[in-house]
């Protein structure tokens, strides 16, 4: 097996365990050696299926390449670049070496031929990418990180018991098309939904997201979302159940969207509205949606990035990003507040902006297929999403002047907004150079009079709504307030469960205690009793009472024997 | 003959004869040489062995060219070969440690008793593993037991004593009922030699003395193998044993009496009896899941770091168990494999224990017990300790890329061939139970900041570490390149399985 045949995501996630023993200097470099390599990697692979190697009994393919993983893992490695670039003032080696070997397996999935291979990448995603969140500063950084592993974790159970159905009904571990109907294709379904964020099941993403560090939001947000979007493009392509599911979740974080006062919230809800668009465009699974997907996914993680990035700049340098306590930020920073405009416009999708190439594509595919109902509903939520997009910059750098005064962002952190910003203008100059990355070849013309003449009305009339808004002071301030999204359902049915649960419990074993003996004590105690250090589990038998338990076995063992003869 | 044919008894006979050279040597350091040259030694005849057995077929060694079935008879096939590199490899490991780790766990005047009882407790276990005769394998076994009690007590905390004297009642029991199950079967069939008994117990086994000599074997091993719910002496004797003979009898002991219990089972009675006319499958299939859940949810709840692990065991032990009762090759493939995955991790794991004791050990005070508060911010002074750790609780867990992760893989195939979905579910859930407590682990060792006014100290001596790593490297070596594991235990299974062929 030479270099070519190994799969790119090793180099990262291997090399990642190299950072905490260099410093300063060369770990910089280092750290922007590795995904430059990276990518020199990617450029000469050639098509076909590599690395194959026979593991259990089963053939693995660590190295399929062929146009839909090389889209993915060129954007997966141009992220991992700039997340890179953009961490480079942390001083403690934790957060790049996680950085990095979440974008390995994020890669080492994507070139997966096959469930296990993709499974193993899978959870190693979810537990690299947990120490994202745990760099958070937050108090609650821990505890939403733990819920975080614990919902990604949870897909990958699912996952695997999926592939181990799959396995046994077919005798084949690959990972082609695998459709609802397939043995375990619910399973893996819903495995995929959630890293997808498919509505109800969304939880996990605003809420852990906005708690990670700055620069652990950045990688974040490229790529776990959008390897659930590629996993399902691969898995689930022209599933119609995936439009419904798609349109509401590009609709109903709106509403988040708007009220939220934490502006990375903002942006998660807003990720998860992009996805819906994404999921739509898999859902349809004519090649031009497939393409819109892959395209909108490459250009999503570009402006999505950038946003996090500016976000990131300014929590690194005022420590705060609640909308109601910045603004007037443009005098400190102009430079971040230029880079965070440019990702807005790409968000919206401003004609010349790389959104716009990409998402028009997806709402073209919706029209052309005569799915009415999803494109009217993908309108009203761009349209929707058009205000907290700009509301990010807006109540960061302009509306009312905190008062709040700091340093432009540190350079590297520009650096790696920079290239972002302006591969989003040069894709949405260029789009040509796009497409011929996209998985079918494409014949399709983003910037016809109509598609510029609707997407401009939409986003002028919202643009209007937003400053009449403002203007008249009608629009939701900016207020401290904790938004109840139905994660709080979750937690609470978990603990209202296992309040229920306990007192069953409790109820059940006071009748068994009061039946067998009066000397039990309280059935309340009963649990604890067993549970703690000293409880009549735990806590060392005399030797008779062992001795006892001796004697019952093989009383119990002589009786069967005689019994089942 | 030449020196090669007599592999078979060298095995035995060299660290058989350390014991009392390193009891008349009288001091710690020649003792230690001469157990550990024998030991070391025990490793290269048992790889010998395997390769023996691996190139040319069962071995059989008639001891004092007495022929079987009259004489006592070594015989070697597929899995006990196996198990000798198992327990003579952990040997060669444990003994170097042992040196560094009993310095302060062991008064100085009783090192060479030490390392003869070790030396001892290896010839019992390897002669255990060896022997084709029914009444040797029940005097290795008490071999190796009574030298267990003895390194039990000889830890420094005073409740040893107690745990080895409990361990010693209980050993007892379970050594005596095995002998009077032999004893039945010897009456029944006038034989002792095992390939000799096959043929004869099928004749038998359907009386009253043939199952009560089952159930009393499978009670006295049981004992010894510390299936729940018979393992309440093994926490403490794990617990407070000096770190190495944890280490030790985490990987070997409870091992080789799991091999006792497939050899009586597959290879004497036959598993066509066994698990088509008797409920045995139902049995080992309730009590393995009892120890699955029941022992890894009380793990838990352990604040002392070897008794968690001691719990695990128990839990781990389960998993053994519910391969064996599928009575598949997969299945008894996947305990083959999981024994030795298994103790490769637990060993690693309480090695590396015994490396956080030595720090936390003050000259003259008896060893604290290595508990969370105690280990608390630990990984930023014993950094390569504590990723041992974890890669070991990881195996445990069953991650891919991991050892344990190959045994479990193969459980779940045998589960998944059997049909039994359900338990595919119950194998997955109990691993999260495994994750929980070594969650616990990183969590108090990584996340918590260090108690105030605990002394600063650094890494643990390379003596310690470099056996426990040797062992935490097998634990990943096995998860990816599982030649050797699978290939062995497959062949075994399929020597052993014969109801599907």
């Amino acid at each position: 097996m030479t270099i070519a045949e190994l799969t790119p995501g090793l180099a990262l996630a291997l090399g990642s365990l190299l950072v905490p023993l260099l410093r300063g200097r060369v770990r910089s470099f280092f750290l922007i050696a590795l995904p430059v390599l990276g990518l020199a990697h990617l450029s000469v692979l050639s098509p076909g299926e590599h690395g194959v190697v026979s593991f259990l009994g089963q053939r693995l393919v660590t190295l399929r390449v062929d146009s839909w993983s090389m889209v993915f893992s060129w954007i997966f490695m141009v992220a991992a670049l700039i997340s890179s670039i953009y961490s480079l003032h942390v001083r403690t080696p934790l957060q790049a070496t996680a950085g990095m070997a979440y974008a390995g397996s994020a890669i080492g999935a994507v070139f997966a031929g096959d469930l296990m291979t993709l499974f193993l990448c899978w959870e190693l995603t979810a537990v690299t990418s947990v120490l994202l969140v745990w760099a958070g500063s937050g108090k609650n950084a821990y505890r939403a990180g733990m819920r975080y592993l614990i919902v990604q974790i949870a897909s990958g159970m699912l996952l695997f018991f999926g592939a181990l159905i799959q396995l046994n009904a077919t005798g084949s571990l690959a990972f082609g098309h695998i459709g609802l109907d397939a043995p375990g294709g619910w399973l893996i379904f819903i495995a995929f939904g959630i890293k997808c964020a498919f509505p109800l099941l969304h939880t996990w993403l605003p809420d852990a997201y906005p708690e990670a560090s700055e620069v652990g939001a950045v990688f974040l947000s490229a790529f776990t979302t959008k390897l659930a979007v590629y996993a399902l493009a691969r898995g689930f392509a022209g599933t119609d159940l995936l439009i419904p599911i798609g349109v509401a979740m590009a609709v109903f974080p709106i509403f988040f969207a708007v009220i939220e006062n934490d502006l990375r919230r903002v942006l998660a809800y807003s990720l998860n509205n992009q996805l819906g668009f994404m999921v739509v465009g898999i859902g349809i699974g004519t090649e031009m949606a497939l393409n819109g997907t892959a395209a909108h996914a490459v250009t999503h993680i570009l402006y999505k990035s950038l946003l996090f990035m500016s976000m990131g700049a300014v929590l690194y340098r005022v420590g705060t990003v609640k909308a109601s306590e910045l603004g007037g930020l443009y005098k400190s920073m102009p430079v971040t507040t230029v880079f965070c405009i440019f990702g807005a416009a790409s968000i919206s999708g401003l004609p010349l902006f790389c959104g716009f190439v990409s998402k028009s594509m997806i709402m073209s595919a919706a029209g052309q297929g005569g799915y009415v109902l999803a494109w009217g509903s993908l309108m009203f939520a761009a349209a929707c999403m058009f205000h907290p997009d700009i509301r990010v910059p807006f109540s960061t750098f302009f509306a009312k002047d905190s008062g709040k005064r700091c340093e432009e962002a540190p350079i590297n952190m520009l650096v790696a907004m920079g290239i972002s910003a302006i591969l989003c203008v040069g894709i949405g100059v260029a789009p040509a150079y796009l497409y011929a990355l996209l998985p079918y070849s494409v014949a399709y013309q983003p910037y016809s009079a109509s598609h510029v003449l609707a997407q401009m009305q939409l986003l002028v009339f919202s643009g209007l709504v937003f400053a009449v808004l403002v203007r008249n002071r009608a629009y939701l301030p900016d207020l401290r307030a904790i938004n109840l999204d139905v994660d709080w359902l979750w937690r609470r049915l978990g603990a209202g469960f296992s309040r229920v649960a306990l007192i069953v419990w409790r109820s059940a074993a006071a009748s068994v205690g009061d039946v067998l003996s009066a000397n039990f004590n309280s059935a309340a105690s009963l649990i604890t009793r067993h549970r703690l250090p000293d409880g009549l589990l735990i806590r060392s038998w005399p030797t008779g009472s062992m001795s006892l338990w001796v004697m019952l076995m093989l009383f119990g063992y002589l009786l069967l024997y005689y019994v089942g003869v | 003959m030449s020196l090669a044919q007599h592999l078979p008894a060298l095995q035995v006979v060299l660290p058989l004869i350390s014991a009392p050279l390193a009891v008349l040597s009288r001091r710690a350091g020649l003792a230690f040489l001469i157990v550990t040259a024998a030991a070391w030694t025990a490793f290269a005849i048992a790889i010998a062995l395997w390769l023996q057995v691996d190139l040319s077929g069962p071995v059989s060694y008639p001891i004092g060219n007495w022929e079987p079935p009259w004489g006592i008879e070594y015989r070697l096939d597929r899995l006990n070969s196996f198990m000798l590199v198992l327990v003579s490899g952990m040997a060669a490991i444990v003994l170097p440690y042992s040196r560094a780790s009993i310095e302060r766990e062991i008064p100085q005047e009783s090192h060479y008793l030490f390392y003869a009882m070790l030396g001892l407790c290896l010839t019992g276990l390897l002669g255990m593993s060896i022997t084709g005769d029914a009444f040797n394998l029940f005097v290795f076994l008490e071999i190796s037991s009574l030298s267990t009690y003895v390194l039990i007590a000889m830890g420094r905390d005073r409740r040893a004593l107690t745990a080895a004297y409990q361990y010693l009642i209980m050993g007892s029991i379970g050594a005596t009922f095995i002998v009077i199950g032999i004893g039945f079967l010897y009456l029944m069939t006038g034989t002792l030699n095992l390939a000799d008994m096959v043929d004869r117990v099928a004749r038998i086994e359907n009386s009253r003395p043939g199952l009560a000599a089952l159930a009393f074997i499978t009670v006295g091993v049981s004992l010894k193998v510390a299936l729940a719910p018979l393992h309440q002496w093994l926490p403490n004797a794990y617990t407070y044993a000096p770190s190495s003979v944890s280490a030790f009898l985490a990987a070997t002991a409870t091992k080789v009496a799991l091999y006792a219990l497939i050899r009586f089972y597959f290879t004497v009675f036959g598993d066509a009896f066994l698990f088509e006319k008797l409920p045995l499958p139902k049995m080992m299939l309730v009590l393995s899941l009892f120890a699955m859940f029941f022992a890894n949810f009380i793990a838990i709840f352990q604040d002392n770091l070897k008794r968690l692990f001691a719990y695990s065991s128990i839990g781990q032990i389960g998993y053994i168990t519910l391969g064996l009762s599928f009575d598949s090759v997969d299945g008894v493939a996947a305990s083959i494999m999981h024994l030795f995955n298994h103790g490769v991790a637990k060993g690693a794991i309480f090695l590396l224990i015994g490396a956080i004791v030595a720090r936390l050990t003050t000259r003259q005070a008896a060893p604290p017990a290595p508990g969370f508060d105690r280990i608390a911010g630990l990984a930023k002074s014993m950094p390569w300790t504590c990723f041992g750790i974890v890669i070991g609780g990881l195996s445990l867990i069953g991650v891919p890329g991991t050892a344990g992760f190959i045994s479990k893989w193969y459980l779940v195939l045998a589960a998944v061939d059997k049909g039994q979905w359900w338990l595919v579910g119950a194998i997955l859930f109990s691993s999260l139970l495994a994750v929980a407590y070594v969650w616990r682990f990183v969590e108090a060792a990584y996340f918590r900041a260090p108690p105030a006014g605990r002394e600063a100290f650094g890494e643990a001596s390379l003596f310690l570490l470099i056996p426990a790593w040797l062992l935490v490297g097998a634990t990943l070596w096995f998860g990816i390149d599982t030649s050797f594991t699978v290939g062995s235990a497959i062949e075994a299974a399929q020597q052993l399985v014969h109801s599907h062929q």
